[in-house]
């Protein structure tokens, strides 16, 4: 199957911090990967290495062919009007409503007449089901409308691929349902290659073709939700299980506590 | 001891030609992509609402009162001389050539400069620059140049405003309270204040004051760090660095201008 | 807030702000006094010209017609040559005009006073005023007073 995103040696320090220790890795098309792992652990960075918002220190990022780092702002932008974002926050544009937040890449990018532009923007509010609110401000909207306009926005310019930063986060039941159910959905009827980002295991597991867990810099696991599921590594059953105390410690690495009482006597 | 504190010096000095660097580094991005965003004049539009309309009560009120005081002081000096009647030459020339581009720049500065800072460094905060970017779309371009024009074409017409408002309120105090002969303001005005070496003078250094008060506070909240204390660190560094930057331009322009009369 | 509402605010702000800018050059400034390029020039010569500036006014009677434009030192006669520029409306100046430097007020600026003379011919652009008049020096009037008490 043809991959759409190719990494290779990737890594990338912040500070002090070594975030990604050499990783390597493919995204193919038409399927929804997954990257999990803890909180910290670069997740949300690789999306922004991947759209080409920060530059590796060392390794590739191929996308749709192109290196993504070593190209011109022409051919960058080119290559970012092929796919879409989801912001955890939304990052819907505060001083536009609704439908001219969904609106904003067509008038950027295009030429169309209003009429045309219009019967666009309703089209994709109908499909994350927004229709109505098109004319209310960010600030009125729940986290999980934000969240689904900012879907609708991504997905104007009719992108190959969206990458999904934290999509479940923060969400009650039943718009975590609705969000996975749209990502499905978009994923099989408009072809679409899927990125996701996320540590809700659940959602992720029912939603994903391949996932790739990352920790400490490094891919610990990969393969699809059953080879991790039955992994034998006691790590990757502490992550899906959610158990407090394991391979990852529950203490900060501290001195012996009852020594740390005494030092004060 | 001394190596430390050489060493702080050090850091300091390095810390700041770094910010100056990416300073100026920002401020030829905004250039260049002003011809593009002139064909948007909407933007521009909507920004000289937002940085100049929206400062026009505070630059009016603030303009009539500094004209009235000038008069009342500038009457109570020059009645010992016997010289009240060139009142209008002190007033107009205090607020053409100094308090007029001084005071509208620093109202700007707390006024629009500190929002615009705010903006968009909120705008950072929450990702939208981010995710314009992640759109094909130069949030430079899309964002900061129109609030640059928009700076660019307010502040001297409010310097403008400011300074004609002000001299209305001199002549309230001085012809209106205290009795000085309507004619003689107007026309020892005349006498004295030269268009191209006074006014236009003190034009030209709203135009400046413009350019040095947008691009602080259009850097300080594009550079700011993405958490609400980087915002308020950058709302005030904006009204203090602005505040520097005028008073120190001041003296440079009047030397240049004024100095050698 | 509409998109209208929001052109016509800053709509009124442009005009506002040249309104402004307006009132600074006609009612605050000498614009409308002088325009620079328009009269015409003549020249005189002074032993001294004291505070004499450029752009001082040049007046009759007390009233003003005109401004020095230039002041510079004639090294071929060893006076300052004043070249003072007169409203085109006042060009009944006779070739015997006198220029004088007087001082408006005890401490105020100087100024180029002009006395008519009798001749029928009268100044055109390039021309010299003979008669002058310089201005006086308060060193050189209290030396001369000094040195007519002592000689007594």
């Amino acid at each position: 199957m043809e991959s759409i995103v190719q990494i290779r040696d990737l890594h990338f320090t912040r500070g002090p911090r070594k975030i990604f220790n050499g990783i390597s890795l493919d995204i193919r098309a038409n399927q929804v990967t997954a990257f999990m792992g803890p909180s910290g652990s670069g997740k949300t960075t690789l999306l922004k290495l991947i759209g080409g918002q920060l530059k590796p220190e060392k390794g590739t990022v191929q996308v749709f062919g192109e290196d993504i780092h070593n190209v011109d702002q022409n051919t960058l932008y080119a290559v970012r009007k092929q796919m879409g974002m989801l912001f955890q926050s939304g990052a819907l544009l505060t001083d536009l409503n609704v439908f001219e937040n969904v609106a904003f890449p067509l008038r950027e990018h295009t030429q169309l007449p209003e009429q045309i532009m219009r019967d666009l923007v309703l089209l994709k509010l109908e499909a994350v089901g927004l229709r109505g609110a098109r004319k209310l401000m960010p600030s009125q909207l729940s986290g999980g409308m934000a969240r689904r306009v900012a879907l609708a926005r991504a997905i104007v310019l009719d992108p190959s691929m969206i990458m999904y930063d934290e999509p479940f986060t923060g969400l009650d039941p039943i718009t975590k349902g609705t969000i996975v159910t749209l990502i499905k959905e978009l994923n099989e009827s408009m072809g679409l290659t899927s990125v996701i980002v996320s540590h809700d295991v659940d959602e992720t597991l029912s939603i994903a073709d391949y996932i790739y867990v990352i920790s400490e810099g490094e891919i610990v696991e990969f393969g699809t939700p059953d080879d991790l599921v039955t992994s034998s590594s006691e790590w990757m059953q502490q992550f899906l299980q959610g158990l407090p105390d394991g391979p990852v410690p529950f203490h900060y690495p501290s001195d012996n506590f009852k020594e740390d009482l005494l030092v004060g006597r | 001891m001394i190596a430390a504190t050489l060493q702080n010096i050090g850091t300091w000095a390095l810390g700041l030609f770094e910010n100056l660097g990416r300073a100026s580094i920002f401020f030829g991005k905004i250039i260049a992509a002003i011809p593009h965003t002139l064909t948007r004049p909407r933007l521009i539009i909507k920004e000289i609402y937002s940085i100049g309309v929206l400062s026009l009560t505070i630059i009016v009120v603030s303009g009539l009162f500094v004209g009235m005081v000038l008069g009342l002081q500038g009457y109570i000096t020059l009645v010992d001389f016997g010289a009240e009647e060139s009142l209008g030459v002190v007033v107009a020339m205090t607020l053409v050539r100094e308090l007029g581009p001084v005071v509208t720049a620093l109202l700007f500065a707390g006024r629009a400069g500190s929002a615009l800072a705010a903006e968009i460094g909120l705008m950072k905060a929450t990702e939208q620059l981010s995710s314009m970017e992640m759109m094909a779309v130069d949030p430079v371009k899309r964002i900061i140049t129109p609030r640059f024009i928009g700076g660019f074409i307010s502040v001297p017409l409010l310097t403008a405003i400011f300074t004609a408002v002000g001299i209305l309120g001199g002549r309230l105090v001085g012809v209106g309270l205290l009795g000085i002969d309507e004619g003689s303001y107007w026309s020892q005005m005349q006498a004295n204040v030269d268009l191209i070496d006074d006014v236009a003078n003190g034009m030209i250094k709203g135009v400046v004051f413009a350019i040095a008060c947008v691009w602080i506070a259009l850097y300080k909240g594009y550079d700011a760090m993405p958490t609400a204390e980087g915002i308020s660190l950058a709302t005030t560094h904006t009204v203090v660095n602005s505040a520097l930057a005028v008073l120190g331009l001041d003296f440079i322009l009047t030397a240049l201008m004024f100095g050698n009369v | 807030m509409t998109t209208r509402f929001i052109e016509i605010m800053v709509g009124l702000f442009v005009v506002l702000g040249f309104l402004a800018l307006f009132m600074l050059a006609m009612k605050v400034s000498n614009l409308s006094r002088i325009s620079s390029k328009e009269g015409y020039e003549v020249s005189a010569y002074f032993e001294n010209i004291g505070g004499l500036k450029v752009r001082s006014p040049v007046t009759v009677s007390g009233v003003r017609v005109g401004q020095i434009t230039e002041i510079v030192y004639d090294s071929n006669r060893y006076e300052a040559k004043v070249v003072m520029r007169i409203q085109a409306a006042h060009d009944y100046f006779p070739i015997d005009t006198t220029a004088s430097i007087y001082t408006a007020g005890l401490l105020g600026e100087q100024y180029v006073a002009l006395e008519p003379g009798a001749e029928e011919d009268v100044l055109t652009t390039g021309g010299t005023i003979e008669f002058t008049q310089s201005a006086l020096v308060l060193e050189e009037i209290i030396g001369k007073i000094v040195v007519k008490l002592t000689s007594e």
